[in-house]
């Protein structure tokens, strides 16, 4: 906690914000040497070079000034054929999308421009550490829903009703899912749907790993039956493309929701960096070889990691996508936290306490497999030495 | 060639060190079934061979010298180019031999310990065959990239240990 005298100025909202379980994670594992680390929420490729010489290109001619605050309109059309190429939703470029500093942004942006104090915003859990904080700093209540195992982490929709009381607004999705991998089906998301349209939700649906899908086709929440017009499409070129560190995302949705979006955006950011625009350009139009190419190579190391994990034992469901694996590791007798403490001091390896990320993540560990094979396979390695000391 | 033997000879071609446990792994099939399709690929001589890509300016004094070599040929009748170019490939110092398309005919790629040594085997076997007109060596300076990997070490971990 800030006990600074100068904290007496921070509002009431941002104390309220208890700092992530990453941080001091990431503080024990950059302090030690020899760490294979499966704790990194990224791709290992750098991003392909015809994006980066785009950029640069860019750069060259001299774009360096700011850009529509929606986006370079020609990426907004681009982004809008993507959407229809690969999902089958349909955005109009004009009006129903706008660029920004990764999805993050897009998602703070959209549950600022949607919520009032005090209304209420459903968040699946085991979730990205980043949804409850962002619903409480727009002046929300995050309601945690919790997921499990023994349903592969897949949302019941009879859960929602659970937890929909009268001050209930926004669902906030995340399939494929961070940390748990998991992927919701057509059937799944037709399900959920109906709760939704019942009960008169808007659904924001963070879709960033909607390319690294492994078993069946991907289906965007927006494609489901009368959904569209209910959805706040998150997505970015992070994931798929390997781009974290250029910070570009976008949000596709109905027209009045994202021209308010488009308002927070404008006074508050202005644009989003403009040689990253013109990457990200690059990147729809001729980069989709690289995204294959890529998953690819994620698939393979999924079922690296699920034969290992299998092999010593941790029960661990096949996640359907993202590039994590979430096993169990209750048999052990030590909570998330001290299993991956214990793991990192005795055999440098760092995964992410599952509790970072809500209450149901408790009992798991997040492994991130994006990560050379040779390093997976050390790191297998140890985190069998280590359950054989246990 | 199916997709299973693709993804496989795909796998190998990156790294033809990976263990057979591994590539069954990786690729979710059984050990035996990997262990089949590389020796059918082996007997197929779809695997020609299995080798390490080296760099040698390191780590030793008495490196090589690699020169490219545009080698124009007349084929003569009944001795087309296949026969010329197995006349220069049965040398072990020729590391490699294409028919090219354009200005000259086959491509010849000499590996010696020293230039005098290129250019000895250049005057006195490659020029002297029959059927070779003329010769242009071009002595490599500096490998950048070989087979597809960047000859430099500037390729660690530039992502942060631990993140969401």
């Amino acid at each position: 906690m800030i006990t600074e005298p100068t904290s007496k100025y921070l509002s009431n909202t941002v104390q309220s914000i208890k700092p992530s379980g990453i941080r001091r994670f990431f503080d024990l594992a950059s302090s030690m040497e020899n760490v294979i680390s499966l704790g990194v929420g990224e791709p290992d490729f750098v991003t392909p070079w015809n994006v980066i010489e785009a950029s640069y290109h860019s750069l060259e001619q001299g774009y360096t000034a700011y850009t529509a605050n929606a986006g370079l309109f020609e990426l907004r059309k681009e982004i809008s054929r993507y959407m229809k190429r690969r999902f089958g939703v349909t955005y109009s470029a004009e009006d129903e999308m706008v660029v920004t500093v990764g999805a993050s942004q897009a998602i703070d942006i959209a549950l600022r421009a949607v919520l009032n104090p005090g209304e209420e915003v459903i968040v699946v859990e085991p979730s990205f550490v980043s949804y409850a904080p962002t619903v409480t700093l727009a002046g929300g209540v995050p309601v945690p829903v919790n997921t499990y195992s023994e349903d592969d982490f897949k949302l019941q929709p009879e859960q929602i009703e659970a937890a929909i009381t009268d001050k209930t607004k926004v669902l906030m999705l995340c399939s494929p899912n961070n940390p748990t991998g998991t992927v919701l089906s057509k059937g799944d998301l037709e399900r959920i749907a109906e709760v939704v349209e019942k009960h008169d939700l808007l659904v924001i649906s963070d879709e960033i790993y909607a390319e690294l899908t492994y078993d069946e086709p991907y289906t965007s929440f927006p494609a489901v039956k009368n959904m569209r017009d209910r959805t706040i499409l998150i997505s970015g070129f992070s994931k798929a493309f390997a781009m974290t560190g250029w910070r570009l995302g976008f949000a596709c949705g109905p027209k009045a929701i994202l021209q308010a979006m488009l308002k927070i955006h404008q006074y508050t950011m202005m644009c989003a960096p403009t040689m990253a625009q013109h990457a990200a350009l690059e990147a729809l139009v001729n980069g989709q070889k690289d995204v294959v190419k890529m998953k690819e190579s994620y698939r393979q190391r999924r079922s690296l990691v699920i034969h290992a994990l299998e092999e010593m034992g941790l029960s661990c469901h096949v996640p359907g996508g993202a590039f994590y694996v979430f096993p169990s590791i209750e048999k052990t007798g030590l909570s998330s936290e001290e299993f991956a403490e214990q793991l990192l001091m005795k055999e440098q390896v760092a995964v992410v306490p599952g509790s970072v990320f809500g209450e149901s993540g408790e009992g798991h560990v997040r492994c991130s497999y994006a990560t050379s094979v040779q390093k997976l396979e050390e790191a297998m390695r140890r985190i069998d030495r280590f359950l054989q000391t246990l | 060639m199916n997709s299973t033997e693709r993804e496989l000879l795909q796998l190998i071609e990156k790294n033809g060190r990976l263990e057979t446990g591994t590539i069954a792994k990786l690729m979710g099939i059984t050990e035996d079934e990997t262990k089949q399709i590389l020796e059918k690929l082996e007997k197929e001589k779809v695997i020609l061979g299995y080798s390490a890509i080296i760099d040698w300016t390191k780590g030793t004094e008495d490196g090589a010298v690699t020169a490219m070599i545009d080698v124009k040929v007349t084929p003569k009748r009944g001795v087309g180019f296949d026969k010329v170019a197995e006349r220069i490939y049965r040398f072990p110092e020729v590391k490699a031999v294409y028919l090219m398309s354009g200005v000259y005919d086959l491509s010849v790629s000499i590996e010696g310990k020293t230039m005098a040594e290129v250019g000895r085997f250049v005057s006195e076997k490659l020029s002297t065959i029959d059927s070779v007109i003329s010769t242009t060596t071009h002595f490599i300076l500096k490998k950048y990239k070989h087979d597809g990997l960047v000859f430099s070490d500037n390729d660690e971990d530039k992502r942060i240990v631990v993140s969401p």
